[in-house]
């Protein structure tokens, strides 16, 4: 809403200004990145920002899934979650432990997602509810939080090695629309993270649970007093949390072509990027979030070499928070 | 291997030291003046590359690129610290993060500072005066011991370092600084210049940590991107959590203890692969963090007093 809000600002609230300030943030989001991809075509020409378009909507699918447990967790139980990206790939390698043992590998990944939920919902009670009834400072909180993800992060590189794997499937099959390419397996991470942002936006915004958890994550004191069983949203918060998390590993290493066990804590600060974009805390603007991240770093391959993409977002995330910490739809004090 | 064997002892009395040095800066940030600086590692890698660099591409000596490369480090220090040390105490976690991420990547991709291959060849000076040492402690008995003159200018770094500081910290600047860690706007209130206090906290955070990764690059004898990923921080943080929030001379134990643990586990002599028990170290590291975070915050040489960090 920066636009908007300094159309406003900088003059007396004429109507012109204020019909432009009532513009909502996500007409504005798009309005930018279709500008972007407009300049870009006269630059870099149309077949590359297609390509590369369609490669940052493979992304945006494990950014925004993994971006919105990262936000509610926060929202609600101000943690920043270090151990989240290590979620992701706690995720991706019980999906190929359970694959191993047999089961193929969609199956196997649902029933990894399962078990990355219920992991997350048990540190929930074993480290985070003690933590919350003893009122931790914010230190305690960020110590605990990187002690879980070194915990999770090398006690699967104890099991399955450091090494580097390949996902096991058909990396090499493509699909080929006119002149854009994309693999087999990255069309389907496309379908998948399409269809799983778009049921967590209407769970989000229909379901009672959905309307639970962003009360909670708006303000946690004000939905207790309306009634709404905390405890257990949070519980359930931790469930999808760590669900999705799961979810993003797995599509992650499918559209990569490969995990190790630093994988999830290398795109964790992109995850952050996406989720101070949106505004911490607000789900919705952590699945937008996503998207700009995925485009972003896409897109960037279009100026830079591809080994620059970590950066892209990480000076992203600078940027967001140094000249608009709220994020592009959030409202919150960023500042000490 | 013996558990009495004096090379491997007096090894981790050297990276004990250089953690103990590193994590001097990580106390004076987050036990004295309240700032979570998670980048701690980003000053370390900009002042030990700057170090190399100038001595390999730029042909100082050593003598001279040190001391330059405490002062490219502290500008770093204020360059990041200026627009960020407004931010929220957690958003200013996730920022020097991403600082030292940032760095990371620069120093793995840049051609200017070698990629993977790191930096080679910058410890001439420092070999010559190893050896000019080594025959000074030959005539007392101890020439054999190779890292022995390292162990011992790492050592008395490690505690001049600390002298300074405690020395500091019950000056009235000191002083300053834990009124802005306890209340800021209070420490504002009473005309103290609050964020040029927290931005000096940073610098000194970052020569400290040039200077730990001085004594690093001398150990390791070449400089690679991936030395400097954030574990190292996180290490640092663990050693500064067992030693005690808020306690300079907890900082020392705690690196001892730390390092002692972790390097001494191989006496264990546990059945594990050399990747598995690299790995069994940082569970442990994690373990710490968390144990101690939830059951003893303070650490064990820090004052509960001490921790009533409104942030």
């Amino acid at each position: 809403m920066t636009v908007g809000r300094k159309a406003a600002s900088g003059a007396p609230a004429g109507a012109p200004e204020r019909r432009l300030a009532d513009i909502p943030a996500a007409a504005w989001l798009a309005v930018v990145l279709v500008a972007a991809a407009l300049v870009m075509t006269i630059a870099r020409g149309p077949v590359a920002v297609g390509q590369t378009t369609l490669n940052g909507l493979v992304a945006a699918g494990y950014f925004s899934l993994g971006a919105v447990g990262l936000t509610l967790v926060f929202g609600t139980l101000r943690i920043i979650n270090f151990a989240h990206g290590d979620l992701l790939t706690l995720g991706a390698y019980l999906t190929f432990g359970i694959s191993a043992l047999g089961l193929p590998f969609w199956p196997a990944a649902a029933l990894a997602i399962v078990l990355t939920a219920l992991i997350a919902f048990a540190l929930d009670r074993i480290i985070w509810e003690p933590m919350r009834r003893a009122r931790t400072s914010t230190l305690q909180l960020f110590l605990v939080a990187i002690g879980l993800a070194m915990v999770i992060r090398y006690s699967i590189q104890f099991f399955a090695g450091s090494q580097v794997r390949a996902v096991g499937q058909d990396v090499l099959s493509s699909l080929s629309v006119g002149p854009f390419h994309l693999g087999t397996l990255q069309a389907l991470v496309l379908v998948v993270g399409v269809a799983a942002v778009a049921l967590v936006g209407v769970a989000l915004a229909f379901t009672r649970f959905g309307k639970q958890i962003r009360a909670l994550a708006d303000n946690m004191a004000l939905a207790e007093i309306s009634g709404i069983d905390t405890l257990r949203a949070v519980r359930l918060i931790w469930l999808v949390a760590g669900g999705l998390a799961g979810l993003a590993g797995v599509l992650y290493a499918a559209a990569i072509g490969s995990v190790n066990p630093n994988f999830g804590f290398f795109i964790l600060l992109s995850l952050f990027t996406a989720a101070v974009l949106g505004g911490i805390g607000n789900a919705y603007g952590a699945l937008a979030g996503g998207l700009v991240i995925g485009l972003a770093q896409e897109w960037s391959t279009l100026f830079f070499n591809a080994r620059w993409k970590p950066v892209v977002g990480f000076a992203i995330l600078i940027v967001i928070l140094l000249i608009m910490p709220r994020g592009i739809f959030g409202v919150g004090r960023a500042r000490s | 291997m013996s558990i009495f064997n004096v090379d491997f002892w007096i090894g981790v009395g050297v990276v004990s030291g250089i953690y103990g040095i590193f994590t001097l800066g990580l106390q004076l940030n987050v036990g004295f003046t309240g700032l979570i600086n998670l980048g701690q590692v980003g000053f370390m890698s900009v002042g030990a590359y700057a170090m190399g660099m100038l001595v390999v591409d730029a042909g100082w000596p050593l003598a001279l690129a040190f001391p330059a490369a405490i002062l490219i480090s502290i500008a770093t220090g204020v360059l990041v610290g200026l627009p960020t040390l407004r931010l929220r105490a957690d958003y200013f976690g996730i920022v020097t993060i991403a600082f030292s991420e940032i760095v990371r990547y620069v120093f793995q991709n840049a051609a200017f500072a070698g990629g993977n291959q790191g930096i080679l060849g910058y410890d001439a000076d420092w070999r010559v005066f190893q050896a000019w040492a080594s025959g000074r402690l030959a005539a007392i008995g101890l020439g054999e011991v190779a890292q022995l003159p390292l162990l011992v200018a790492v050592w008395a770094s490690l505690l001049l370092c600390l002298a300074a500081l405690m020395a500091l910290q019950s000056s009235p600047w000191g002083r300053v600084l834990k009124a802005i860690r306890e209340d800021e706007d209070a420490a504002a209130a009473l005309g103290k210049n609050v964020f040029a206090f927290k931005l000096q906290s940073l610098g000194l955070a970052a020569a400290l940590a040039t200077v730990a990764g001085f004594f690093l690059a001398m150990n390791v004898t070449y400089l690679y991107p991936s030395e400097f990923d954030p574990s190292f921080t996180f290490f640092g943080y663990a050693v500064l959590i067992l030693g005690g929030f808020a306690s300079y001379g907890g900082v020392v134990v705690g690196a001892v203890l730390l390092c002692a643990l972790t390097e001494g586990l191989r006496f264990l002599e546990l059945p594990l692969s050399s990747g598995q028990s690299g790995s069994l170290r940082f569970i442990i590291v994690g373990l710490i963090l968390i144990g101690l975070s939830m059951f003893r915050p303070q650490g064990l040489f820090g004052g509960k007093a001490e921790m009533q960090l409104r942030a």
